[in-house]
């Protein structure tokens, strides 16, 4: 029973793990070709779920969880191109400046026009409840958030390994310099990754509105789990980031069978091993440029 | 070029950002008041009404002619952790030259604050945190302490519960947050239930970051309990509820600690349960109504707790300078420790305990209304007879001094 109890967890934490990648992921891509580590990622996972609990107003919940994360896309254009752009070459400690900066903006820019008081929003009825499989209970929704996950997933896959978008990016995060002397431009390719990873960021602010609290300092709540992710995974790596997101996933929910105080220092002690043990990340790729 | 538009700019932001304090300083004559809460983290949804609340008191009280003819000056700043809160209580009293301290929700902050006021011997209002010890053991004589400490909220919540038969002969899981107020939360909750003939089967910690209450939920599940019990704070509850609901368990579910806010932001259709509340925006009475249409006016939403705690509060730092005629500290504490009655807009006035300065008053259970009932999205709770009953003495659901002995 203690052993089936024990990997009920794992399960659950897989699940949860999952939808920490979708955040997860695009600060990643961002960092791997950029070389910006987004600290203003959770303030776009934030516009994403205000966007989804305005849009549901008027359009209900499925609309919602589409146009929100388009919207905050769009406006991921803007970013890019008129903030990120201007720091790739920099010193890395302007671009954490700039971003951090955009992040208290955004928390109190997101105040002023919501309020700091939570809002409610909630899922539609028929998401509501669990299923059991054997003898695991899942949540009907998360099951619901992993299949969409899982989708995302793919075409991010599909993406950067299949097609010559994705062979620009992977040689640029290598060798910006030889791809330049290709031809290519990476810049319109930097546009594009950043509004695909927040984008993903929003959501998943989306998908996580209906069971967490919709709140200005939920962007800083998910910055920290993202960039702890990315850190275990490794820069570069596709499979680096995904294998992370489920071991953190995991481990916080052995954690907590056992030690339950003790379930959100779990990554933290995660990730001072995997730093001890293979400083560039599990999957981590050598990349010259950050050597 | 550039640069002489930026010196031009930054002389712009300076000018602005000091100019301000001067208009405000400018006043001369007016009563200054140190006014401290969490504006931001995880209570500053709270602190946000808190705001609201004090500042219409401010309004209509300076409207009105002011305190023995002086206007009041509220300076309302975020207090943001422990450590911040007790530097900017120095400050209040050192530099902007505040007659005394008003404020906080979070317990590890009026913590520090109360110790801010007794090194400098000036009055602190403890108005929102509602932690035991800051009244037993860590009380001192120059902090007075207005929201109900954990133990009545606990007894309200808890006479409910037992009136429904979900205590005695009950196996009860309980779930706490890993701080201070939890607890003190904890451990009044863990003595009621004792003495009420239920047990605990399952007893758990949760970080006070915590936002995804999944493994928690399988554990509850795997425990089996008749009743779950929470001593979460702040948005946790929240984010506790919504997940609850999520998961669709069984067990009946209740709670030490919920504020309107948070019971708000969980929505229709996610909140159940039996909780405890010291004030509510559809009690029947005059002052109660009268505030309540006053609110809804100038903000536009119903008043939550905390905004109604914060109005009253100043309203009695009010009455006691009016009545002693002075904002000095000592004369204060001495007209508080007469026992003095306020009105807090409830059915039956409120008094300063002498031995731990505690306000005695009512306090209220709550459930949800079934679903469909509610007029609007501040209309899902409902809300059940005051505690203690007409008949009972307020101080009856008080922590005893055999039980949070406070010497000064």
């Amino acid at each position: 029973m203690q052993f089936l109890f024990l990997l009920e967890q794992v399960v659950n934490g897989l699940v949860l793990g999952g939808y920490y990648l979708l955040i997860a992921l695009g600060l990643s891509l961002i960092f791997s070709v950029g070389g910006v580590v987004n600290l203003a990622h959770g303030a776009f996972y934030a516009l994403g779920a205000y966007g989804a609990v305005e849009i549901a107003k008027h359009l209900g919940f499925g609309p919602a969880v589409v146009l929100s994360p388009i919207a905050v896309a769009l406006l991921g254009i803007l970013f890019e191109r008129f903030l990120l752009r201007r720091f790739y070459t920099a010193d890395p400690i302007l671009s954490l400046l700039v971003t951090f900066g955009l992040a208290l903006v955004a928390e109190q820019a997101i105040r002023m026009i919501w309020g700091a008081a939570p809002l409610p929003f909630g899922m539609p009825q028929a998401f509501k409840g669990n299923v059991t499989l054997g003898e695991f209970l899942f949540s009907r929704y998360r099951l619901f958030l992993l299949a969409v996950v899982a989708l995302v997933l793919t075409g991010i896959w599909f993406l950067m390994h299949r097609t010559s978008f994705g062979r620009v990016v992977r040689a640029g995060i290598q060798r910006p310099d030889m791809v330049a002397a290709l031809g290519i431009r990476l810049q319109p390719y930097m546009t594009a990754i950043v509004m695909l990873g927040v984008g993903m960021a929003a959501l998943g602010g989306a998908l996580f509105a209906p069971i967490t609290n919709v709140h200005p300092a939920m962007g800083a709540e998910i910055i920290t789990v993202a960039f702890v992710v990315v850190v275990i995974g490794g820069l570069g790596s596709f499979w680096g980031v995904v294998l992370a997101a489920l071991l953190v996933g995991v481990v916080r929910g052995i954690t907590i069978h056992f030690v339950p105080a003790a379930g959100e220092a779990s990554m933290y002690i995660l990730m001072f091993l995997v730093l001890l043990l293979r400083p560039r990340g599990l999957l981590g790729e050598r990349i010259e440029k950050f050597e | 070029m550039t640069s002489r538009r930026n010196v031009l700019k930054a002389g712009a932001a300076g000018a602005l950002a000091l100019g301000f304090p001067a208009i405000v300083r400018a006043q001369s004559g007016a009563i200054k008041i140190g006014h401290l809460t969490p504006l931001t983290g995880f209570l500053g949804a709270l602190g946000e009404y808190a705001v609201m609340g004090i500042k219409m008191a401010t309004e209509e009280i300076n409207a009105a002619g002011g305190v023995m003819g002086r206007q009041l000056d509220v300076m309302s700043e975020d207090s943001v952790n422990p450590a911040t809160a007790s530097i900017k209580a120095q400050r209040m009293l050192e530099r902007d030259g505040v007659e005394f301290l008003m404020g906080e929700i979070n317990s590890a902050s009026a913590q520090t604050i109360m110790q801010v006021a007794a090194r400098n011997k000036r009055l602190f209002l403890q108005i929102g945190a509602r932690s035991d010890v800051l009244r037993g053991k860590n009380c001192n004589r120059y902090t007075f302490h207005v929201d109900i400490p954990v133990t009545v909220m606990v007894n309200a919540a808890g006479q409910a519960l037992l009136r429904d038969g979900h205590i005695k002969g009950k196996r009860i899981f309980a779930l706490t947050s890993d701080y201070l107020f939890g607890h003190d939360l904890a451990k009044a909750a863990k003595a009621f239930i004792a003495a009420n003939g239920g047990t605990i089967v399952g007893d758990e910690l949760t970080a006070t970051d915590t936002t995804d209450f999944s493994p928690f939920l399988l554990k509850i599940r795997q425990a089996k309990p008749d009743l779950v019990a929470t001593n979460l704070g702040g948005n946790q509850v929240t984010n506790f509820v919504k997940q609850y609901a999520e998961f669709g368990l069984p067990y009946p579910i209740a709670g030490f600690n919920l504020n309107t806010a948070d019971a708000w932001a969980a929505g229709e259709g996610n909140l159940a349960g039996i909780w405890p509340t010291v004030w509510h925006h559809d009690l029947d009475t005059p002052g109660t109504k009268a505030f309540v249409a006053a609110f809804r006016q100038k903000y536009g939403k119903p008043p939550e707790n905390h905004a109604w705690i914060e109005y009253v509060s100043l309203k009695i730092m009010a009455q006691a300078m009016n009545a002693t005629k002075s904002v000095d500290t000592e004369k204060l504490i001495k007209y508080f420790e007469s026992q003095a009655e306020f009105d807090l807009l409830k059915a039956r006035k409120g008094y300063f305990r002498s031995w731990d300065h505690q306000l005695i008053q009512e306090a209220f259970p709550f459930t949800v209304k079934p679903k469909g009932q509610a007029k609007d999205k501040w209309d899902i709770l409902a809300f059940g007879a005051a505690v203690p009953a007409a008949n009972q003495p307020l101080e009856s659901i008080n922590p005893s001094k055999e039980l949070n002995a406070c010497s000064m």
